[in-house]
This record gives C-alpha cells, sequence and structure tokens, in this order.
C-alpha cells in the first residue's frame, strides 16, 4: 500500500477563527494553546460511510413526519455537494436541523416566547445522489432573539451538518436566506473574515425547483474540501 | 475549476434536535471481534464548567487495524457489523460514553506504523469551526514511537492518552477541555 493523499487546507479568511469575542460563547469555549499541524494520515482520509439504509424516504421532507401539515410557507431546499476540485460528492449524509416558522425550536432550553407546532419537528436527514444532488421540502423557518447582546436577532436559518469521503471534509455550517436584513449585523456570519465567503452562505432563490401553486424553493450549494493533488487516473490494462 | 470550502458555523445550541435521532453509543454489537473497552469523560469549557450542549463523534478502526472505508486497501479482514463511528451528545455533567473496541494499528506517514487510536470530533455552541483530537490507549507501548504523538510537545501528550478507571481495565476515562489549564490538545486540520 502507498502513501494517502491528503486535502487541501481551508484558503485563507474563508473560515472563523475560534475566537471571535463577538459571539460571546467563543471566548470560553475556543483554545487558547496552538493547535498542532496534524497530518492526513489513513485515519483522516477515512470516515463513516452511509448508506440508503441509513435514511428513510420520509426524513428528506419536514413537511410530512406528522399526523397535520406545519403552519408556514412551504419551501423546497436543494443543490449540490461539491468538493473544492468540482467533483460531486455521492452518497453524502446531511442532516439539518432549524426553528420553526414562528422562530421557536423544539428543544428544552428555547424559551423564546413564541409557539411550537405540534406538526413540525424541524429535523431532516438525507443522501446526496451520484451527482452530489440533494433535496429537501421543509417550512421557512423565522427569526429569533438570542441574547448575544442588546436586541440580538438571529437571521433565518437552516443548520446543515455534512460527512463527505474523508473525516476532514466533515463540515457543519448553516444556510442563510437572500435579502434578509438581519444578516449584516449577526456576528456569526460576522465570523467570517472573507466577504465572499460570507456570501456563499446565503442560498440563492431558484424559480426553476419550486412546486407550482405548493412550495417557493431555495438552492444552496456546499462545498467541501478537494484533494490536495488530484490523484492520478490509473489506466486501465 | 477550483471552488473554496463552504465556511464551518456554529451547531448551535439547538443541535440535540438534528442529533439526537441519530446517536451511536455502543459502536461494537454483539459478535463483534476485539478487546472490548468503554471510553467515557467529560467535556468541560475555559471556566472548567461541564458542557452539557456538546456533540462528541469518533471514528477508528477494527481490532485488526482496518477502517470500514473504500480507501483502506490494507489486506486485512473487515468486520460488516463494525462501522467505526459513534456519536454521543453530552449530558447535564458534561459528560459522554462509548462502548466499543480497541482499534489495530494502521499505517502512518512514511512507512510508519501508528499506535492504536481514536479520532476524535468535537462541535458544541460557541465553537465556530469543530475541534479534532485523538485518544490513545495507556500504557501501550506503541504510543512510544507513534508519529502523530510526536508532533505533540512532550508536557501535552499526556491530554490525549485515557486512563484506566479504577478498578476496572476495560473502562477508560478521558477528559476534554476546551481551553484552560491542562487543555486538550486540538490538531489544525
Amino acid at each position: 500500500m502507498t502513501g494517502v493523499t491528503g486535502y487541501r487546507r481551508p484558503y485563507f479568511e474563508t473560515q472563523p477563527a475560534y475566537l471571535y469575542p463577538g459571539y460571546r460563547s467563543t471566548v470560553k469555549r475556543s483554545p487558547s494553546r496552538p493547535l498542532v499541524l496534524l497530518p492526513h494520515t489513513l485515519s483522516e482520509v477515512t470516515g463513516p460511510v452511509f448508506g440508503y439504509d441509513d435514511v428513510k424516504p420520509t426524513d428528506g421532507d419536514l413537511t410530512r413526519q406528522h399526523e397535520g401539515e406545519p403552519i408556514g410557507e412551504r419551501i423546497v431546499v436543494s443543490g449540490r455537494v461539491l468538493d473544492e476540485n468540482s467533483r460531486p460528492v455521492a452518497h453524502a449524509l446531511i442532516e439539518i436541523w432549524q426553528a420553526n416558522a414562528a422562530g421557536r425550536y423544539r428543544h428544552a432550553v428555547d424559551d423564546h416566547d413564541a409557539p411550537l407546532d405540534p406538526n413540525f419537528t424541524g429535523a431532516g436527514r438525507v443522501l446526496t445522489d451520484a451527482e452530489g444532488r440533494y433535496r429537501f421540502v421543509t417550512i421557512k423557518p423565522g427569526a429569533y432573539p438570542w441574547r448575544n447582546h442588546y436586541n440580538a436577532w438571529r437571521p433565518a436559518h437552516l443548520h446543515f451538518s455534512l460527512f463527505g469521503v474523508g473525516l476532514v471534509q466533515r463540515l457543519v455550517t448553516q444556510m442563510y436566506f437572500p435579502g434578509d436584513p438581519l444578516l449584516q449585523y449577526d456576528p456569526m456570519v460576522n465570523s467570517i473574515p472573507d466577504q465572499k465567503a460570507r456570501a456563499r452562505l446565503v442560498s440563492a432563490f431558484d424559480w426553476e425547483t419550486t412546486i407550482p401553486d405548493i412550495a417557493l424553493a431555495f438552492r444552496f450549494d456546499v462545498v467541501l474540501r478537494g484533494r490536495d493533488a488530484t490523484p492520478m487516473e490509473t489506466a486501465r490494462s | 475549476m477550483s471552488l473554496l470550502t463552504t465556511a464551518s458555523q456554529t451547531v448551535g445550541p439547538y443541535v440535540r434536535i438534528g442529533f439526537e435521532p441519530s446517536v451511536i453509543e455502543n459502536l461494537a454489537p454483539a459478535g463483534v471481534s476485539g478487546e472490548r473497552v468503554t471510553l467515557s469523560g467529560c467535556v468541560t469549557d475555559g471556566d472548567g464548567k461541564p458542557v452539557n450542549d456538546s456533540i462528541v463523534e469518533i471514528w477508528q478502526a477494527n481490532a485488526q487495524g482496518k477502517y470500514a472505508h473504500p480507501e483502506d486497501a490494507q489486506d486485512k479482514p473487515v468486520d460488516a457489523r463494525f462501522r467505526g463511528f459513534g456519536r454521543s451528545l453530552t449530558a447535564a455533567d458534561g459528560s459522554y460514553r462509548f462502548a466499543t473496541i480497541k482499534p489495530g494499528r494502521v499505517p502512518g506517514p512514511g512507512g510508519t506504523l501508528q499506535a492504536p487510536h481514536i479520532v476524535v470530533t468535537i462541535f458544541m455552541r460557541g465553537l465556530l469551526k469543530h475541534l479534532i483530537t485523538r485518544v490513545y490507549f495507556p500504557d501501550d507501548p506503541a504510543n512510544a514511537e507513534d508519529p502523530v504523538l510526536k508532533l505533540v510537545p512532550a508536557d501535552r501528550r499526556a491530554t490525549l492518552i485515557a486512563r484506566h478507571s479504577p478498578g476496572d481495565k476495560s473502562a477508560l476515562e478521558w477528559n476534554v477541555r476546551v481551553q484552560g489549564q491542562d487543555e486538550t490538545v486540538f490538531f489544525d486540520y
């Protein structure tokens, strides 16, 4: 067995630092000692493998997980998962979670004075297809206050968790909505130094994937790390 | 064409909604071969307070030192019942727990062999991007020659090595200190 091909390190200023005092919780939850540069070994270029047995067909439609229909604006959220070399990431597990249309999470610590929806849990999971495509149907989440600073409101967002091929491709991020006036004030968005990298977290209104008379649609492509060097294609003999 | 990696964002305080349906604390159901161990401990913040809303994920090879992954080309047996992935959500006291098997040794850079280890990924509110670290096994002579452990300053290596619980050799304890005194070594991945 020969050596493994590692993954590229993140490009300058495209990822947040651990400490960002504007987001208060980072102050006691960020490492203070230097990180140790980790070579990418077999342990890092491998990672958990998921299959269609790990997701149920209903897991991708958050509007069909209860007896009744959730309240709110139905939306389709779809896109592709690619790596930095523009290759589709097939069979990537995507998990999402979100607030309901009123901006309330079904969680014990959420005490925001907004109603819970008995027909909405706010969790979904899908696997990308061979071209890296995925699709969820859900409800547009509401904005909510979070007490980070005076009158702090989170812009509407979906949480995304992704597993790629290798463990170092693992990513958790948030998808935002175009035109949201709260984006410019959000410390989480602003923790990303590069303005273009922030903009890439904002989904695009996507007329083509709307369901006529049923649901509007947003497109959100996710890019996971790519290999350091494109592996040589070996000739088949 | 070259794209740029999507920026990381925190899992926030409500991650349990998304991950609770897929908690895997027992990685080694009956029939999986290998030395059975439990791995547990607490996650604490810079004030030493338990972190009750973090996610601890682990990834490891099987007892033979083979990953359940197509890129592991070693001529070693896979164990169909062992996928090597676990996910635990910390409780009110900051504790996580796994039941698993001790992994075998896997190759490292430049023809080296790594000591048995488990890769650990940690998420929590207040972490804008996840942490990656490793747990090694106590009293394993291979630790002395592990190519990754060698990169860690000697006075901090102990933070990556689990301890035996008193009276039970198969129970391993390993705590994660995100910040401060005896801060766990985290890797730039």
